[in-house]
Order: structure tokens, then C-alpha cells, then sequence
């Protein structure tokens, strides 16, 4: 005969087997539409970007499991993530082996430096574009059309760049493919340096130019809500990283419509939508409690339509990300919750 | 002074301390400023390098010869006079030499007088012990400060404007990469190093720890 038994455990109750690798894979799912699009739109540069971003991220932390003599953290799929993200990030016509150091970059110096996975005080792909932007100026704010004919066939000149080489001017080439008068700015570009605003409609489908990964705005929205769904992302963070940018960059507005974009434009354009789902939400990074969260969201949409309004760069995201990693501790310190039954501070007496 | 007896003898250690055991960049960590700021050519650190060294070698001399005669009291403020006064005759001299490099170098070579490396050997080794084998770890110390400096300034050039002591490598192609001949390119290469000597160490007692193990 068999004894039923009551199970009594204390707190916390898992109700579901969800482990780090689960998420991540998940993540992983999420990003694959935004890749596919991207490579639709951009052909088999961008294919080729992807595939050796995430090598170099996996080699990396290969690498240096093997110099700590760790177990190989391979299989947690976030050094996979890492990668996708950090081609995502990157203009579709960037060196492949300048991608490559990115990678390398991103995984050494942003996460492996600090101890693995759960210790990457900085977004590792952030970290990885923040150094080639540092390293290769040039390179990563050139941009190539997108929807030319025979992306599926070529390669984009830059893509192919020799290890150690400069990569050859794509202004000729860029002008016998481009569809019809294609600028090599960015929306967000075009804005700030020469005042044409684009059609929104062209930003929340993704038909401008921009990095590999950052065009489709709607499709992101769309990818990030599946995590959301599935309770594998703080919807909170997102949320609060629009309303800052939405408040900020209205303030702007109305002080100086002819100068300063519209809230939806900033929203919608360049790589606000990319960061704000899949990199401000890195769990890792980002503050513990609602109203840490609250402070971080905020901070990082306003510190992004600041540098983007006021910055010599025409892209704020990268930045914003980054300080507000960077912040997180000292936004966690301060938003502590009060313990059940303690009494507030100063009212002790 | 010397309330402990000195060892007086002059060995191989005395002199390759300063290059391996207790190098002062990449194991004892003095003298950050020059290492950081310098080093994003390599004929840059080895001018440092060199100029330090000598004005290590000479001010060990000197603290050493005197070292019964300086007051405890008023030791640093003597010490610092004397490496003051090689480190003036390093700045006319690097001047008289290369204006490039005196250019390039800028205030860094003055600075010299305040390289914790320099005080830090007077305090520890000229100021106990005789000349001779003050100046063979003074020299040695020197040795292991260029060769550190060489260390970062070499990756620096290289990565940074694809050259060594200012010859092309590359070619015209070449894709400099600019971060690193900024400051942040000091502290990724100097971080390297570091990361790269501690796994060598770590491996090395590893090693050593197994054979223990086997032979014991």
C-alpha cells in the first residue's frame, strides 16, 4: 500500500524547472526572427557576421575556461547570446574580422575578466561594440543599403576586409546597389546632422539603414514579448526605459520642436528597441527590486535622448546601457526594501 | 642604522629580483603613472624605461655612499634631492638627444622624481647596503621596469599604428586600431599582462605541486 505524504517546505516554491540555460535558450529563440530578417534584408553579410560573432564569444569562453581551469560553460548558451546580440549591433557591412574582435573583446574584457556568467557587471555585447567603436571609428558608423539586389549572392565589399586591413571605400559600390538614393546615414543621423526626418512607418518595418539587427522596431517589440509572456524577461524595464525616453525627449520637443525629434521617432529609431528588450533587461545587470528597476529604466531612457540630442554621437543607446550596468549596484543599495516589520529609518525613536 | 644584519654578498638573485620575483610593474605595481601614459609607442617606453633606469642606478649609488651619513629624519626629503638632481641630468640629456621623444614624453621624464620604484629602492636596498650591490639590484630593477614598459609599448605600437620603433609592419592597409594608443588601451594591454604572468605563476605551481605529489 502506498503512503501519501504531505511535502512541506518553506519558501521559495519553484514551480516550474526553470534553470539558466532554459532562459537563455529561449532568448536564443526570441533573437532568431530578428536574425532572419536581418539577413533578408541584408543578405549573406549579415548571415556571415552572426556565424563569426558567436564563434569568436564561444572560443572566448572556451578559452578562458580552459586558462582557469573551469568546467566548459558552453552549454549555458549565453556566450551564444552574446554573440547574435553583438552582430545584431554591428553596421551589416562591418569587417568580419573586426567583428571577430568585438567578440573576443566583448567576452574577455566584459565577461570573463569579472568571473563568468552572474558576475558580468557590464552587458558583454555592449562591452564588445563599445570597444570597436573606440578602436575602429570609421568602420562601424559606415553603412550599407539595404534590400539591394544580389545581397544573397555577394558579399558587402567591407565584409571581406583581410585580418589587420582597412576595408575598402563602399561609397562607389554602395551607389551602383542602393535602390534609390540612399544616404549611408541613419535615420537617427539624418536627423541630427541634416535635419530630414524619416517616415516612421519605413522605422517600425525596418526599411532604412542601420545596424544589422536594429531596423525592424515592431519585430523586436514583437520577439521581446514572447519572453514576456513566458515570465522570462522583466517587462518593467523596458517599460520604464520608454517612459523615460518618451518623457525626455517630449520635454525637448516642446522647448524646441525645429530642432529636437518627436518622442516617437526616438523611440522607433536606431537601436533603442534592441537595447531596451534584450540588453537594458540582462538579468545580471540590471537592478533587483520594482522600484530599482523603476530608477534604471528611467535613467537609461533619458541619459539616451541626451546623448542623442547633445552628444557629438548620433546613437545614445550603447552608452546609456552601459552607465546604467554600471549604476545598478549603487541603485540596488539605495532601493532596498524595507524588512517585514522593521520600522523605517529615523522614526526609530 | 642597519639594526639588521645585512647580507653583504652580491648573487645572480640580487640582480634578475627586480627582472622576475619582484618586478616592479607586473608583481609589485609601482610606478602606474609612466607605465600607463607612455607606452603607446615602444620607443617611447624604452626612452622611459632607460632614463628611469638610470636615474635608479645612480640615486642608488649615492643614497648608498651616504647612507651613514643622512639623518633618519630628513632621509626622504634627501633622497628625493639627489634622485632630483640624475633626474635633471636625464631631462638635459634626452633633450640634447631626441626632441621627438623629450616631446613626446613631455612631463613624464620630471616625474621621474616622484617614481615610487626609485624612493622605494633607495628605502629598501641603497640605504642598507653597500654601494656595489646597491647598484646591481638598482640595475636590475631598471632592467625589469624597461622590459615591462617594452612589454606594453611593443602590443601598443603594433595594434595602435601598426609599427615598431616607428617601421611599418603592415603596409599602407593597415586598420589602426585607435583605443590603443589612447589611455584605455594602457589599461587593457597592461591588464593583459598581468592576467597572462599571474596564469603563468598559477600554472607553474600547479606543475610543481603535482611533481610533489608523484615524487613524494
Amino acid at each position: 500500500m502506498s503512503q501519501k505524504h504531505i511535502i512541506l517546505r518553506t519558501a521559495p516554491h519553484v514551480k516550474k524547472p526553470q534553470d539558466v540555460p532554459l532562459i537563455m535558450r529561449n532568448v536564443v529563440y526570441a533573437l532568431l526572427p530578428i536574425v532572419a530578417f536581418a539577413v533578408y534584408q541584408f543578405g549573406i553579410s549579415v548571415l556571415a557576421l552572426v556565424i563569426v560573432t558567436t564563434l569568436a564569444c564561444l572560443g572566448t569562453e572556451r578559452f578562458f575556461n580552459w586558462m582557469g581551469n573551469k568546467p566548459s560553460s558552453l552549454s549555458d548558451w549565453s556566450s551564444t547570446i552574446t554573440g547574435i546580440l553583438l552582430a545584431l549591433t554591428l553596421p551589416p557591412g562591418f569587417p568580419l574580422w573586426m567583428a571577430a574582435v568585438a567578440g573576443i573583446a566583448g567576452i574577455a574584457i566584459g565577461k570573463a575578466v569579472f568571473g563568468g556568467i552572474g558576475y558580468n557587471v557590464f552587458n558583454p555585447a555592449l562591452v564588445g561594440r563599445a570597444f570597436v567603436q573606440a578602436a575602429f571609428p570609421v568602420a562601424i558608423t559606415t553603412w550599407t543599403p539595404a534590400f539591394f539586389t544580389g545581397r544573397f549572392s555577394e558579399f558587402v565589399p567591407s565584409s571581406l576586409t583581410l585580418p589587420f586591413m582597412m576595408p575598402p571605400e563602399t561609397a562607389e559600390w554602395v551607389e551602383q546597389v542602393a535602390v534609390d538614393g540612399f544616404t549611408g546615414a541613419t535615420p537617427l543621423a539624418l536627423q541630427k546632422f541634416q535635419h530630414i526626418t524619416t517616415d516612421p512607418f519605413a522605422l517600425y518595418t525596418g526599411t532604412v539603414a542601420g545596424s544589422a539587427g536594429e531596423t525592424s522596431a515592431l519585430l523586436i517589440l514583437v520577439c521581446g514579448m514572447y519572453l514576456v509572456v513566458r515570465k522570462m524577461m522583466n517587462w518593467q524595464i523596458p517599460a520604464w526605459l520608454f517612459v523615460g525616453v518618451i518623457v525626455t525627449s517630449g520635454v525637448l520637443y516642446l522647448i524646441n520642436p525645429d530642432k529636437n525629434p518627436d518622442p516617437l521617432f526616438m523611440l522607433f529609431s536606431g537601436g533603442l528597441m534592441l537595447g531596451a528588450m534584450f540588453m537594458a533587461s540582462d538579468m545580471v545587470g540590471s537592478p533587483l527590486t520594482p522600484r530599482g528597476v523603476m530608477v534604471y529604466g528611467l535613467l537609461i531612457g533619458s541619459l539616451t535622448v541626451i546623448i542623442r540630442v547633445y552628444g557629438s554621437l548620433s546613437e545614445g543607446i550603447m552608452y546609456a546601457i552601459l552607465l546604467g550596468n554600471a549604476a545598478t549596484p549603487l541603485i540596488d543599495a539605495w532601493t532596498q526594501p524595507r524588512l517585514f516589520g522593521a520600522k523605517p529609518k529615523g522614526k526609530s525613536a | 642604522m642597519s639594526l639588521i644584519k645585512q647580507d653583504d654578498r652580491i648573487t645572480v638573485d640580487t640582480f634578475l629580483e627586480g627582472i622576475w620575483r619582484e618586478n616592479p610593474v607586473f608583481v609589485m605595481m609601482l610606478g602606474m603613472c609612466p607605465v600607463l601614459a607612455v607606452t603607446n609607442s615602444a620607443i617611447n617606453a624604452l626612452a622611459m624605461g632607460l632614463a628611469t633606469t638610470f636615474v635608479l642606478i645612480t640615486s642608488s649609488l649615492l643614497v648608498s655612499l651616504f647612507r651613514n651619513l643622512i639623518p633618519s629624519e630628513v632621509r626622504i626629503a634627501t633622497y628625493i634631492v639627489i634622485i632630483a638632481t640624475f633626474v635633471t641630468i636625464v631631462d638635459y640629456i634626452i633633450q640634447a638627444l631626441s626632441q621627438d621623444v623629450y616631446n613626446a614624453l613631455g612631463a613624464f621624464i620630471q616625474l621621474i622624481v616622484v617614481n615610487c620604484i626609485i624612493l622605494g629602492r633607495a628605502e629598501a636596498c641603497a640605504s642598507r647596503n653597500k654601494p656595489v650591490k646597491s647598484m646591481v639590484n638598482a640595475a636590475g630593477m631598471g632592467l625589469g621596469f624597461t622590459l615591462a614598459l617594452l612589454c606594453l609599448g611593443v602590443v601598443r605600437e603594433i595594434l595602435g599604428s601598426g609599427s615598431l620603433f616607428g617601421l611599418p609592419l603592415f603596409g599602407e592597409q593597415f586598420q589602426p586600431w585607435v583605443v590603443m594608443v589612447l589611455p584605455p588601451g594602457g589599461f587593457l594591454v597592461l591588464g593583459g599582462w598581468l592576467l597572462f604572468f599571474e596564469w603563468l605563476k598559477t600554472r607553474k605551481q600547479q606543475s610543481l605541486a603535482a611533481e610533489g605529489v608523484t615524487h613524494g
